[in-house]
């Protein structure tokens, strides 16, 4: 960003969501009273979760009006490809919010399936469903009032940067509202940024480095557990007790909130730096974790791990090195 | 012209390069598919290496390592056989079959066994196709 002067004109600020929950606007609300030194510094001028500006106001602005636009949730369908195509040519800064805006996220699970075997699930084989003519989605509709549309649904999930060029990354689901405060009083103050396309608001270091739980240097496992098979003493290192905890393989900058809370972690952060993919890098430390070296035993032992795809890959599937389900 | 798939192979450096080498230096003829990648011990295969050779087009990836107990470094090869357990349990997940990506233990003195597993393992990978990279890198 060019350097900013004292008296600057008030930052111009947006928040779009694309397939998200809803739950990376409430944690931008979660600045509480700091919304004030926010609102201070810079003027919201389109976020639908909290005002009523139309697509069609978005469409009227100026090229590079919009200072920053936080973009979180992935790009499941064709509204949301068009609005981060907007928002990108209407925007200085675009910065993919949020676990599913950086690697596809939660929604991005959809990956291990196509457009056609949701479609077949959601509105033929639910078990609370009765469609007998199997009614699909139509694309258009004519009604009296006119020809309504809705937008078409992709085989894939993709994350925010497969769209559009990204600036900025600011992992978690939702991103722990202290970091985007210090990113967002960064870009505000005109403080010298790290340079493009970097992750900002978490640690380059790993979860394990911050958390509190004893640990030793050598970790064995001869049994995995899932969470609720297990009584955790609430001290010891997960993944001794035999837990997954994708510790090893995610950014830390979140308190680790979910350790704290004694639940394991589950990766929302996305990977550190240099490894390009959490699986393989929690692959790897898990396969130097498991203490046999008998063959059938090791079968025995990995069969213990349940979905090592979804757990691996919870938030990041999209964003991954085999990014979908080969159908 | 029948299919010719491409195989990536991670040889280590101690026993399975060496016999790699006895097959080459013996002048036995295996099937030309494979591409062989030195790596000092097969605890050395980062499994992204084996997705990333997928994601780049490989047909099938084939790791070899010392025999159980042989290893150069004690258990690296232990450690080798455990990733590729669970890397097995996720590509099957992911819908890539699991023949694509063989471990096999060959030692320095094996060039014989492993011109055989390379003939083997292209035999088995011819009948199974092209392995639909385009699938992974292209977005519908």
């Amino acid at each position: 960003m060019e350097t900013e002067t004292k008296k600057k004109p008030k930052l111009k600020m947006a928040v779009y969501w694309g397939a998200a929950c809803g739950g990376c606007c409430v944690s931008v609300l979660d600045v509480h009273e700091k919304l004030f030194a926010v609102t201070e510094l810079a003027d919201l001028v389109f976020w639908p979760i909290a005002l009523d500006v139309k697509y069609k106001d978005v469409e009227a602005m100026p090229k590079g009006y919009i200072d920053v636009t936080l973009f979180n949730g992935a790009v499941r369908n064709s509204e949301n490809q068009y609005m981060a195509m907007l928002l990108r040519e209407k925007s200085k800064l675009l910065v993919a919010y949020g676990s599913c805006a950086h690697m596809g996220g939660i929604p991005g699970l959809a990956n291990f399936f196509n457009r056609e075997e949701i479609f077949s699930r959601v509105y033929e084989t639910t078990e609370s469903t009765i469609n007998p003519e199997y009614v699909r989605p139509q694309m258009e509709v004519e009604v009296p009032e006119g020809k309504l549309d809705i937008p078409y649904f992709f085989d894939d999930v993709k994350p925010l940067d497969k769209v559009v060029c990204v600036d900025y990354y600011v992992p978690g689901c939702p991103p722990q509202t202290e970091r985007l405060v210090e990113v967002f009083m960064a870009i505000a103050t005109g403080s010298k940024l790290p340079s493009r396309k970097t992750v900002l608001g978490a640690w380059e270091k790993t979860q394990c480095d911050e958390c509190i739980r004893k640990k030793s240097d050598n970790k064995k496992i001869k049994k995995f557990y899932r969470p609720f098979e297990t009584q955790d003493d609430g001290e010891t290192c997960f993944l001794e007790q035999g837990i997954i905890c994708m510790g090893p393989a995610t950014r830390g900058g979140c308190g680790y909130r979910c350790i704290k809370g004694n639940a394991p972690c589950k990766g929302c952060y996305g990977p550190p730096p240099d490894a390009p993919d959490p699986g393989a890098k929690m692959i790897s430390a898990i396969g130097t974790m498991i203490d046999s070296d008998d063959p059938e035993e090791i079968t025995e032992i990995v069969d213990q791990v349940v979905d090592p795809a979804g757990t691996f890959y919870r938030f990041s599937l999209p964003g991954s090195i085999i990014r979908r389900k080969i159908l | 012209m029948e299919f010719q798939p491409t195989i990536i192979s991670f040889l280590c450096n101690w026993c399975s390069y060496t016999g790699a080498d006895l097959a080459g230096t013996s002048r036995m003829k295996y099937a030309p598919n494979i591409r062989i990648v030195r790596v000092m011990c097969s605890g050395r295969v980062d499994p992204t290496f084996v997705l990333k050779s997928f994601r780049e087009g490989a047909d099938g990836v084939l790791i070899c390592g010392c025999h159980p107990g042989d290893c150069h470094y004690h258990e690296g090869n232990y450690k080798c056989l455990r990733r590729f357990e669970l890397l097995q349990k996720y590509i099957r997940q992911m819908g890539i079959h699991p023949d694509r990506l063989r471990l096999e233990w060959i030692s320095a003195s094996e060039g014989k066994q492993f011109a055989e597993l390379v003939d083997n393992m292209t035999e088995q990978i011819q009948k199974l196709g092209p392995f639909p990279v385009k699938q992974i890198i292209e977005y519908a």
